[in-house]
């Protein structure tokens, strides 16, 4: 049918329909015919997408997400960072694919593998070693660790553990762009797991009946930890799942960066001039353990070897070469200067300053005028 | 969640010829007065607007506002209180109507994992308000009919505010919304209607964090909050005529939580009697005992502390029932009394 279930890919691929076919259309918003077509799978026509203008900028960030992860994923080993490491790796096409074209008003809440929608957002490599180091300059001043942040003032909401808690406040953040009336929508990230809970159920029906500028995107990475995607959910696609709320929905290739940025797009434009929400299912596979100290021995080899046969980056950079657009040469110039960054982000981090362990109690109000902790003097 | 609300029948003062407004009008006149100043405020809720409240809180205020800043919305606290998360950090002061205060526990995370640590995590203010009618006494049994505000004063990062006159109805609530925190505004099911006093909308609003001390007395000192005050005053007044003059302090929010007014009366009185309508155990009482046990005012204490709170049960349903289970008149009078050697 497509490179997505071709020989190479795993067996039982969950965008396999039953019976090989698109699931039916929806028009719950009477689509134009330029609109996003609920619940249909898109791998040819996203595959024949040009490559766009932006490319280089697409590129660098993957590279970078990759590398400042693997800069992190050494630092893990060596002992040297402690905590928790949870990877992006293999994805990087989803978030970087998904918020390099957002403007400067629009909001973007992330999971916990969008390292690359940080950085599209404007985040400094800087900024992201020293929440992994906790520092006292970092975005969450050391009361927060790792990928758990966001820098508000850069539009990106902080996620939580609780997945996907973020989605219901993406309601609001939406609310308010509608209101505000200038165009602005919300992107919310969420995977596979995610989808099985009551906020996400709540958030998608919402968002629906009050039809707000807000981009639904759900990275089905194949495994929630341990729970393979067969025990997660029953339907063909997630993808599917749009229809029965009454908006569009669609199916793309997530290590495909050219393709999640166009349907993306397509799918922000459609926010923009007041559409609605969309749903994503972008197809990846997660490619590290669930967080650094698991060893994933669940995930068959097998299958871990198809994927990296897609990785998203090589193949980006061989589309791009086999375009005349970039040479070995530049990949590997790109890939250096990404480590480097990197390593000098570190070495910043390093020499920062830690959190005064006096103001532990500070800042858990906004108003503590009358501080509610207080003892009174002990006698 | 939603539910048929209307059948609760509180004592109405509604359409006595007493002069002043109910607590409910309070409240509503404080909504009314917010969303007319300051264009930020947006109520939103389940039945809020057509039907103006499962309590007719926001009755009349939709057709004078507009559906877009009095908001009916699915069933779906989490996704309620999420979207007014979200607003507040956009700009906007966002008022959340549960239908009952018992469907606070289908919010949980929203309150408690993203509301309460966004200012502490990231510098992020979040400024909703949450009303939650909250209180028993009505027959309305267990899932209709508690007091869930002792499990979240345990949460860093949330206010709790628990207004129990009219004026508090009033002005509280304005604090609230003006307050950059999140706030839970835990409203009294029970005074909605049985509450009635003249209401002076021009005064100062009192800030959140301070206790009010309701009746002077020199005996003993009774702390409570909510749906107890009336009681409490009503057993002073009984224990007034058998010769022990009771100090009724009004908590008002307990989290910031007063202890200093608490502490001043105690070491007038020595003696120390809570009341509240919430369970006993690990509640607001206990913290209250645990703080003043830890300062030089357990030094004041002339006889063990006493608590008169509703037992570790359910709330039930059967008005037999009930009346056991919410502490009464009698029993607030008969522990003061065992206090005072009367």
């Amino acid at each position: 049918m497509s490179h997505l279930s071709n020989g190479s890919s795993p067996p039982s691929a969950p965008w396999s329909a039953p019976d090989g076919s698109a699931p039916d259309r929806a028009t719950a918003d009477g689509a134009s015919p330029d609109r996003l077509r609920p619940g249909e799978v898109t791998p040819e026509g996203a595959r024949a997408t040009a490559i766009p203008d932006n490319w280089s900028q697409l590129l660098a960030l993957m590279v970078l997400s990759r590398a400042i992860e693997s800069r992190l994923n050494n630092l893990f080993l060596q002992g040297r960072l402690h905590g928790r490491l949870i990877s992006g790796r293999g994805q990087e096409a989803i978030p970087v694919g998904a918020t390099a074209t957002t403007r400067p008003d629009d909001l973007v809440c992330p999971a916990h593998r969008d390292l690359g929608a940080h950085l599209a957002r404007g985040t400094t490599p800087e900024e992201v070693f020293l929440q992994y180091l906790w520092r006292a300059d970092s975005p969450s001043r050391g009361r927060d660790g790792d990928v758990h942040f966001g820098v508000w003032s850069r539009g990106v909401l902080p996620m939580i553990s609780h997945l996907p808690d973020s989605w219901p406040v993406a309601l609001g953040l939406a609310l308010a762009k509608q209101r505000q009336g200038a165009g602005g929508v919300v992107l919310a990230f969420c995977g596979d797991g995610a989808t099985s809970t009551g906020s996400w159920h709540e958030t998608v029906n919402l968002a629906a009946v009050w039809q707000l500028p807000l981009v639904l995107i759900v990275e089905n990475n194949q495994y929630a930890y341990s729970t393979p995607v067969s025990q997660q959910f029953r339907v063909a696609s997630l993808a599917d799942r749009a229809p029965g709320y009454g908006i569009p929905g669609a199916r793309v290739d997530g290590n495909d960066v050219v393709a999640v940025q166009a349907l993306v797009s397509e799918a922000i434009a459609a926010a923009r001039r007041g559409g609605g929400p969309t749903m994503i299912e972008a197809v990846t596979m997660r490619m590290d353990g669930h967080a650094i100290h698991d060893q994933a021995r669940y995930v068959p080899t097998e299958l871990l070897d198809a994927w990296r046969q897609r990785d998203p980056i090589e193949g980006f950079a061989a589309r791009l070469q086999a375009a005349g657009l970039l040479d070995g040469a530049a990949l590997a110039a790109l890939r250096d200067d990404a480590a480097e960054r990197a390593e000098r982000a570190y070495q910043t981090a390093l020499e920062a300053p830690e959190p005064d362990p006096a103001a532990l109690t500070e800042g858990v109000y906004a108003n503590p005028a009358a501080p509610a902790r207080t003892r009174p003097a002990v006698g | 969640m939603t539910t048929e609300a209307t059948w609760f029948a509180s004592a109405s003062a509604e359409d006595t010829a007493a002069p002043g407004v109910t607590y409910l009008e309070a409240l509503r006149t404080a909504l009314a007065d917010l969303l007319a100043e300051d264009e930020r405020v947006l109520l939103l809720g389940e039945d809020i607007g057509t039907m103006g409240g499962a309590f007719r809180v926001t009755a009349g205020l939709q057709d004078r506002f507009g559906g877009d800043r009095v908001r009916d919305t699915p069933m779906a606290e989490t996704a309620i209180v999420g979207c007014a998360i979200g607003l507040a950090i956009s700009g906007y002061r966002p008022v959340v109507e549960l239908q009952f205060a018992d469907f606070i526990s289908c919010c949980y995370d929203q309150l408690v994992n993203e509301a309460a640590k966004l200012h502490y995590r990231f510098g992020i203010a979040v400024p909703i308000v949450v009303r939650c009618p909250s209180g028993g006494a009505l027959s309305a049994g267990p899932f209709h009919s508690q007091c869930p505000e002792g499990i979240f004063a345990h949460v860093p990062g949330l206010k709790i505010v628990c207004p129990a006159t009219v004026q508090d109805a009033y002005g509280l609530l304005r604090a609230a919304v003006e307050d950059p925190d999140p706030v839970l505004f835990f409203e009294q099911k029970a005074l909605y209607r049985s509450q009635k006093a003249p209401l002076d909308a021009a005064a100062p609003v009192a800030g959140i964090g301070r206790a009010a001390v309701r009746r002077r007395g020199e005996d003993v000192t009774v702390v409570t909050y909510g749906s107890m005050l009336p009681r409490c005053l009503a057993a002073a007044e009984r224990l007034a005529a058998e010769g022990v003059e009771t100090e009724v302090v009004d908590l008002r929010s307990l989290v910031p939580l007063d202890l200093d007014t608490v502490a001043d009366s105690l070491r007038r009185t020595n003696r120390l009697v809570i009341v509240h309508e919430d369970n006993g155990s690990s509640g607001i009482g206990a913290e209250i005992v645990a703080r003043l046990a830890e300062s030089d005012a357990l030094y004041a204490l002339d006889a063990p502390v006493c608590r008169v709170t509703a037992p570790d049960t359910p709330v039930p349903s059967s008005p037999l029932l009930e009346e056991r289970y919410v502490p009464s008149v009698e029993r607030i009078v008969s522990a003061v009394r065992a206090l005072v050697g009367a």
